[in-house]
């Protein structure tokens, strides 16, 4: 059906989008496209977190509609540390994703055992909390409702990234990373045991999986990856405030998982594209927008409740494994129905 | 000596005694069949062992250790497999996927294993790999590998459960009517997997409604009515007592 195997496709995927500044440039779109680079910017990011949230949702089953409270803690770890503290801004982000993770666990203990959509409802509580708590600029750290400004520009190597080409390349590389590490995940004794949970707990206790321990470990794995595209953000915007952290912005993440593909690192990739990219290309029309929105969330989950690219069945390498083991019994195989 | 034993069980469900003081003995290397009318508490002795659902009281011994209130993945890993009257595969994964899962608890790669893939890592993948086939050929359903679970006919199913059970390297299997669904051919069939299960060294305990399964491969039987055991021995002792009879037909008072 495709002319390259998968590895190959995500290198032309990427090799494409890394061409895509210069030849922005080389056509002499306004302002050498820096409008253009700077949505692409945006959907790196929330790239970004749909894959930190499909570990949660789109493996564990985990209904989690809070997402953005994780990638707050990050970015305003990163914003704190950076403008008080005068860390360079790239460094604080393995701190930032260690903050959000702590956090997670901290909201993971007592709610972990809840079921689909009493976890829903909680998840949506929490990210409510964060953004009050940011809002009354409690400890006196947040900056209420100004949020946090002057955060200094990052550099890498004594290389200032100052043009949003610059910031471009530093985001996809971190989403090209993440996808790396996720199809990793995806193929490994982790990764099956979260998949196993997700069709069938007693089944997958039955067969020695820790349910409690694994879905902690998503959720908080989760949590840090959000974390440090919270740094990502500071970096960005160079600015923190409760506004980019709403609830809506979670149901956005929420839909990009589920209309993408539940599980599936491709689907999360297009469900960004078209959901955080369509939003830049339709801004002009915001009321129109959320209609067609919701419009294409109702006849997806009637047509195709397992998104545009489903997560596919893993194939197994078997050589040398197949026809060699002896039988109890006959072969039961063949031809039969259903 | 003993691989199973059942010391006063005691388990209730809102007022309702499922369980009434159950004692018995399952010895290793045998085939002992859970037998009783519907609702006499077989599944929940099972779902007792299994750590499923605790008991209100009384203690489970497996191999001279206690497993009482333990958590199901503990139990699994000490040594003690089910199947599910219910099929309870993993449906939309691939039949070999459904066995790599019974393996899980015999592999110890974590997160960061899982994203760094040392050596280690991938030599217990590829080992994994090896033994769920040899389960799925075991059970001769290895050339469906890469089919979904659910698209096997259930039958097959049932054979698939005994297989991902298996890969845990279980000492003492627990099959809750494993022929339940099945047509004469295959329930042949079963018998002579389950004959072999036991020539592997596995202790095979089994709740089934087939009387002629039970009768010809069990070394023993267990009676079970209302929570409690009414007679135990060998089929034929079972066969020929008056209260398992009664239990059966019902006495005409």
């Amino acid at each position: 059906m495709s002319l390259l195997s998968p590895p190959l496709r995500w290198l032309a995927f990427f090799a494409c989008l890394a061409a895509t500044p210069p030849l922005l440039r080389l056509f002499g779109v306004d302002g050498g496209g820096a409008v253009q680079i700077g949505a692409l910017n945006d959907i790196g990011i929330y790239l970004i977190l749909a894959l930190s949230l499909n570990i949660i949702l789109g493996y564990a089953g985990l209904f989690h509609m809070g997402h953005t409270a994780f990638f707050a803690v990050g970015a305003y770890a990163s914003a704190i540390l950076n403008t008080s503290h005068g860390w360079p801004i790239l460094q604080t982000m393995p701190v930032a994703g260690l903050l959000a993770a702590f956090f997670a666990l901290l909201v993971a203990g007592p709610i972990i055992r809840l079921r689909g959509d009493y976890l829903l409802v909680v998840t949506i509580g929490v990210v409510e909390i964060v953004r009050i708590v940011l809002l009354n600029n409690v400890f006196d750290l947040t900056g209420g409702a100004n949020g946090i400004s002057g955060i200094s520009r990052a550099e890498i190597f004594g290389l200032r990234l100052t043009t949003p080409a610059d910031l471009f390349y530093l985001i996809w590389a971190f989403a090209g990373l993440t996808v790396i590490l996720c199809s990793l995940l995806e193929n490994s004794r982790f990764g099956r045991a979260l998949k196993y949970i997700k069709q069938d707990e007693v089944a997958a206790a039955g067969c020695g999986i820790n349910i409690s321990l694994y879905k902690i470990q998503a959720f908080v794995l989760g949590a840090f990856w959000a974390g440090m595209a919270g740094t990502l953000l500071a970096v960005k915007m160079r600015l923190v405030d409760p506004e980019s952290f709403t609830f809506s912005q979670s149901v956005m993440l929420f839909a990009i998982v589920i209309l993408g593909g539940s599980g599936s690192i491709a689907g999360v990739v297009l469900g960004s594209f078209l959901l955080i990219g369509l939003q830049e290309i339709f801004r002009d029309f915001s009321q129109a927008r959320m209609l067609a929105f919701g419009a294409a969330m109702v006849i997806m989950m009637v047509f195709r409740p397992q998104g545009l690219i489903p997560a596919r069945r893993r194939r197994y390498d078997l050589r040398g494994l197949t026809g060699v083991f002896p039988r109890a019994l006959g072969r039961r195989g063949g031809a039969e129905g259903t | 000596m003993s691989l199973l034993a059942l010391r006063n069980l005691f388990k209730t469900f809102s007022g309702l005694v499922a369980v009434a003081g159950i004692s018995l003995e399952v010895e290793e290397k045998a085939i002992v069949g859970l037998i009783g009318p519907n609702g006499a508490g077989k599944t929940t002795v099972f779902n007792l062992i299994t750590g499923n659902s605790r008991p209100d009281s009384g203690e489970i011994i497996f191999d001279r250790r206690p497993i009482t209130g333990l958590p199901t993945h503990s139990i699994v890993r000490l040594g003690i497999a089910r199947t599910f009257q219910n099929i309870r595969l993993f449906q939309e994964m691939s039949v070999l996927e459904n066995v790599l899962s019974g393996c899980h608890c015999r592999m110890r790669a974590g997160l960061f294993s899982s994203l760094f893939r040392p050596p280690s890592q991938r030599r217990e993948e590829r080992a994994a790999v090896e033994r769920a086939m040899r389960e799925l050929a075991f059970a001769g359903l290895d050339e469906r590998h890469a089919d979904p679970a659910g698209s096997l006919s259930y039958g097959n199913q049932r054979l698939l459960e005994i297989a991902r059970a298996l890969a845990s390297d279980p000492r003492f299997l627990i099959l809750d009517e494993p022929a339940g669904g099945m047509n004469d051919q295959e329930t042949a069939d079963l018998m002579g997997l389950i004959a072999a299960i036991q020539a592997r060294g596995v202790t095979v305990l089994l709740i089934e409604h087939d009387m002629n399964l039970v009768m010809k491969i069990c070394d023993k039987v267990i009676v079970l009515e209302y929570g409690a055991v009414i007679a135990e021995g060998t089929p034929a002792q079972v066969k020929g007592n008056p209260q398992v009879i009664d239990a059966y037909l019902g006495s005409d008072g």
